[in-house]
């Protein structure tokens, strides 16, 4: 390739280029490139240069922007002198491609409360609902019906969790206490749990290539605790306590560190096995929000890929998710954002370090909901001042922002390849955003109020929104 | 005026006397039956401003036992299943702006039973043209007629009308909008006069679902029901729809955009009342 390329040998120009990975480690040494080249040319090489049996969609960029046209035609607009050499980053892309939603296939009556919380289960084959009606409701995907309605909460259902296997789902109610119930028979499994004083604010399952079949999870509540149970002795195993007030959000990370977030603008960090406090997140000028992993989809999704393989034995699942996690983590460490009242975001490597690695500042309202893309490469905030901005995942740089709500973003979502981001908001519409193009892509008004929750489901083909005007909507392609 | 605290500095000196505080005791014993009895005894503007005195202070003392009270009573905790479900990440928000807001459900029903001009006052009474417009009797050459009848208010003295000749100005004796945009004519083809006075740009609008009052901008007089005339004049007498101004109000369209303009009835007299009341049409 060098040879061939020289700047004598050939009549066209070059340009001197060196290719890294998103974390910088450069992929050989820098190469003499043609200035024709384009992003195409670019993907044949890098999969050559990579060893790829079968061929990878590769995106490239250039300080942060992505290159769209030739290199020449990049050159001749930033005026990059020829002399120094130009990094040049490539990232790899989803190999399948998720069409974005655009019509409601369906508009399910049946709470008769606002929708708070929807969740599609780790295979997508299963939706549950919480509501403000104390029922917890699964629906029939194929039908669009409703399938089970689960009664047994005292008072407004705030969070829903599937277990990675998809074996359990969990409720948490306004009345803090807990219900697991089976999601192919919709019977509450056992008691209730019983021991958070407040309300339940969020509930993280323990990633399954830690421990299959899933047994144990953690909720946070308003009280200012964090819990971890076990599913099958139906009892609180340890009471993560230090916060000293409302715990907002919890996450279960792939390495079995527990992280919370709180008002008390601090995010703990918590070892699972005994429940120490391993570190203290300090930053924050005000209440913490929300928080995202960077494998926080692989977490979710466990071993369950775009292709729907079905695994007959844990131990099998557990191998797949290993290898899921392994293969999204690669060998950098995890990462964690955290959004807070004070309209900042902190990028942290908890492993590494204590001091944040970088602050994400730009939203004018205090940031509700954070989350990173399937792929690790972007990170999506939703804020109340109407935008939704997107930053590079691995350095927390300002990428885009994406106006076009009227109202306060609640929430948001990814669509598992990465390239569509899902929004939410007070003002009853639901949005797709093209992150590559950096653009609406699909606005998707019909919720009659503010929309309170949405999730896209991990297979990629349907959308499920709840909001305040008590239906359910599933949205398709 | 009093010089100095001489009396606390000869307390503070010398002490108090033997007698102050049993004096003190007896004179505030005394004090409930001085009240009493001046109760009795005044009457009627005293009267009543003693009785509005006394019947604040003892609401007050009520409202402090009440609240005194209901520190020390155990009560039953509050486990009820409210209205209004809320997620989890607003829970703690503060719930001031959820009055301005409204619930789009609702509207939208109503949208659909509601035919288009169904509005809260249905009939008004018609204002006759007389009532409307003041004559302007406007030149200063003289013409030597008699009274003409039916010109001018009912019982205006015409005293004026000999020395006048021209009568085709009119002023308008209703409350008016004036758009920000309004130039004035030369007066000499003024025919309308829009009294300052009588002008507004604001009115107070009631929601009638939400049951609050927002004092809106008005955008324009969409429709005065005693005729076109009326309405391009921009004259609001009681029944009139006019257009205000809801942005604040952050009301939403199913499809996402904001609402800015709202149609709204007039519901009083605002010539009478120097306020403009309404209710908005949902």
């Amino acid at each position: 390739m060098e040879v061939e390329a020289r700047p004598e040998s050939m009549n066209t120009n070059t340009v001197m280029c060196l290719l890294t990975d998103p974390e910088g480690t450069p992929l050989g040494s820098s190469m003499y490139i043609p200035q024709t080249a384009g992003p195409l040319q670019l993907q044949e090489l890098v999969n050559k240069l990579l060893k790829n049996e079968e061929k990878l969609p590769y995106a490239f960029y250039i300080e942060d922007k992505e290159l769209m046209a030739q290199l020449e035609t990049y050159l001749e607009k930033n005026k990059v002198s020829v002399e120094k050499t130009l990094r040049i980053i490539y990232q790899p892309q989803a190999i399948f491609r998720i069409r974005p939603v655009n019509r409601c296939s369906s508009t399910i009556a049946g709470h008769t409360e606002a929708v708070l919380t929807v969740a599609f289960s780790p295979d997508g084959r299963n939706l549950a609902s919480g509501s403000g009606d104390t029922t917890v409701r699964l629906w029939d995907l194929n039908t669009q019906t409703p399938l089970f309605t689960c009664t047994g909460h005292k008072n407004w259902v705030l969070s829903i969790a599937w277990s990675p296997d998809g074996k359990h789902l969990i409720s948490g109610s306004k009345a803090g206490e807990l219900l697991c119930w089976d999601p192919q028979t919709g019977m509450q499994s056992g008691n209730p749990l019983t021991g958070h004083k407040k309300w339940i604010t969020g509930i993280s399952w323990e990633p399954v290539h830690l421990k299959s079949p899933c047994r144990r999870f953690v909720s946070s509540s308003k009280d200012g605790d964090a819990r971890i149970w076990d599913v099958l002795l139906k009892k609180c195993v340890i009471c993560l306590t230090g916060h000293t007030l409302a715990v907002t959000c919890v996450k279960w990370g792939g390495d079995g560190l527990i992280y919370t977030s709180s008002q008390d603008c601090t995010i703990k960090v918590w070892e699972s096995s005994q429940g120490k406090l391993i570190r203290e997140l300090k930053g924050h000028g005000h209440w913490v929000n929300s928080l995202a992993l960077s494998t926080e989809y692989v977490l979710r999704t466990g071993a369950f890929d775009h292709t729907g393989k079905q695994f007959s034995s844990p131990e099998e699942m557990k191998q797949a998710a290993l290898e899921r996690y392994n293969k999204m983590r690669g060998n950098a460490p995890e990462r964690l954002v955290s959004g807070s009242d004070d309209f900042t975001m902190f990028l942290w490597e908890p492993n590494v370090s204590k001091h944040p690695k970088a602050r994400l500042t730009g939203h004018q309202q205090l940031v509700n909901h954070v989350y990173f893309s399937p792929d690790g490469q972007w990170i999506a905030s939703a804020s109340f001042d109407k935008s939704v901005k997107l930053w590079n995942g691995t350095t927390g740089k300002f990428v885009a922002a994406f106006r076009g709500h009227v109202g306060p973003v609640y929430q948001i979502s990814w669509s598992a390849d990465s390239r569509l981001l899902l929004s939410g908001s007070k003002d009853s519409t639901l949005k797709v955003w093209d992150v590559h193009k950096q653009k609406l892509k699909q606005d998707l008004p019909g919720h009659a109020d503010e929309v309170f929750a949405v999730d896209w489901s991990p297979d990629g083909d349907k959308v499920a929104s709840g909001g305040r005007d008590r239906d359910l909507k599933l949205w398709m392609n | 005026m009093p010089q100095g605290d001489h009396i606390e500095l000869h307390q503070k000196r010398h002490g108090y006397r033997l007698d102050h505080f049993e004096r003190k005791r007896k004179r505030e014993a005394r004090e409930v039956h001085k009240r009493s009895a001046m109760a009795k005894k005044a009457l009627g503007i005293k009267g009543k401003m003693f009785a509005k005195k006394r019947y604040a202070e003892k609401a007050l003392m009520k409202k402090t036992i009440a609240m005194h009270e209901e520190s020390s009573t155990r009560r039953k905790v509050d486990d009820e299943v409210h209205e209004g479900a809320v997620p989890a990440y607003l829970l703690d928000r503060e719930s001031t702006t959820r009055a301005k807001v409204l619930s789009n459900t609702i509207k939208q029903k109503r949208k659909e039973k509601a035919g288009k001009w169904e509005v809260p006052l249905p009939k008004v009474r018609p204002v006759a043209e007389d009532e409307m417009f003041r004559v302007i009797r406007t030149g200063k050459r003289k013409i030597r007629k008699r009274n003409i009848p039916g010109i001018g208010f009912p019982g205006q003295k015409l005293a004026n009308a000999h020395f006048c000749a021209k009568q085709w100005k009119r002023m308008v004796t209703k409350a008016t909008f004036v758009g920000p945009s309004f130039t004035r004519k030369p007066p000499k083809y003024e025919r309308f006069i829009r009294p300052s006075g009588l002008r507004f740009t604001k009115a107070h609008v009631t929601h009638p679902e939400l049951k609050c009052t927002f004092n809106l901008e008005i955008i324009g007089v969409k429709k005065n029901p005693n005729g076109t005339m009326y309405t391009s004049l921009g004259v609001m007498t009681k029944g009139t729809i006019i257009e205000v101004n809801v942005s604040e109000l952050g009301l939403v369209t199913p499809a996402g955009k904001v609402v800015w303009g709202k149609y709204a009835q007039v519901t009083n007299n605002p010539e009478n009342d120097g306020c403009i009341n309404a209710v908005l049409l949902v």
